[in-house]
């Protein structure tokens, strides 16, 4: 009963257009998918830390600047409308800065030089740690 | 007492066995994930649906989500729930999709389109009776996946039955 591996690509030669057609809309709804509910949720909070400890959290619906103290100095964070990111830093190289601003939960900026991180969490965190 | 039975009666029999055997075949398969699975079973419906007509193919599809879930030990159980609404949605929908011009879709359109129907009719039940909250959107795009793809083998497969059958018969 079952057909062989090259009856299978003989049949794939005998597609009709709309066979095609609904292989080609099924995949950009399994895209679509993929993209809408795969750890697009925005994010509720700013967890900011300094070294290996939580220095504050703050709510990303209320727009303020927050200075916070690294190893290297002074940097600068801005949180408004549900984002957040570095304004200013000490750092040398200013990725952080660069990185912009964060939106979605799971999202991070690490400034490595002044130990500082910004991390966004949703309603829930989608996992506790990562490793690399 | 006998029962009488028609040529059709024994015809549906012998095909709802054959997809029960199948579905026995694939309740050993080892699964990735809860739910995900090749469904190979659907081949027959398919094949019964395309060569005979929707009366038939609905029978053997209902009669094989009873009968394997008795044999498994599952019946009314949730797997049992899962299998029923998945089946009944597919029919649905393969009964409509029956209708779509055959020049232009065949046996792969129908296999995708019910094995979409399939997840969503569990899903469904899921999300409604098992587990009442949200969480299961992170599955979804899972299952839309797998049905995505053995939808589209399970029809291949289907299409060269049909086709070899096509050629006995000229």
């Amino acid at each position: 009963m079952f057909a062989s591996f090259t009856q299978i690509k003989n049949s794939i030669t005998h597609l009709r257009i709309g066979d095609w057609l609904v292989i080609a809309i099924s995949s950009v709804l399994v895209v679509y998918l993929f993209q809408h509910l795969w750890s697009h949720e925005h994010a509720a909070k700013v967890q900011i830390r300094v070294g290996d400890k939580v220095h504050a959290t703050y709510d990303l619906n209320l727009a303020r600047h927050v200075q916070v103290t690294g190893a290297l100095g002074e940097a600068v964070i801005h949180i408004a409308h549900g984002k957040a990111r570095f304004a200013k830093s000490p750092c040398h190289n200013q990725y952080c800065v660069h990185q912009g601003w964060l939106n979605h939960s799971g999202q991070a900026a690490i400034c490595l030089p002044n130990q500082i991180s910004l991390e966004l969490i949703g309603e829930k965190k989608p996992y506790d740690t990562l490793n690399y | 007492m006998q029962i009488q039975t028609t040529s059709d009666d024994h015809r549906i029999a012998k095909l709802a066995a054959f997809a029960i055997a199948l579905h026995m075949v694939e309740a050993l398969l080892p699964s990735p994930l809860p739910g995900v699975k090749p469904g190979i079973a659907n081949i027959v419906t398919l094949y019964v649906l395309l060569r005979y007509n929707f009366a038939t193919a609905a029978w053997v599809s209902i009669l094989r989500v009873f009968a394997s879930s008795l044999l498994l030990g599952q019946f009314l159980s949730p797997t049992f729930a899962l299998s029923l609404s998945g089946a009944i949605l597919s029919l649905g929908v393969l009964g409509l999709a029956v209708h779509l011009p055959k020049r232009y879709f065949g046996a792969v359109s129908l296999s995708i389109l019910a094995a979409f129907a399939h997840i969503g009719g569990q899903l469904l039940v899921v999300r409604l009776w098992l587990i009442p909250h949200a969480s299961v959107a992170y599955l979804i795009p899972v299952f839309a996946l797998a049905a995505l793809v053995f939808g589209l083998i399970n029809g291949l497969i289907t299409a060269q039955l049909i086709n070899k059958h096509q050629r006995h018969d000229q």
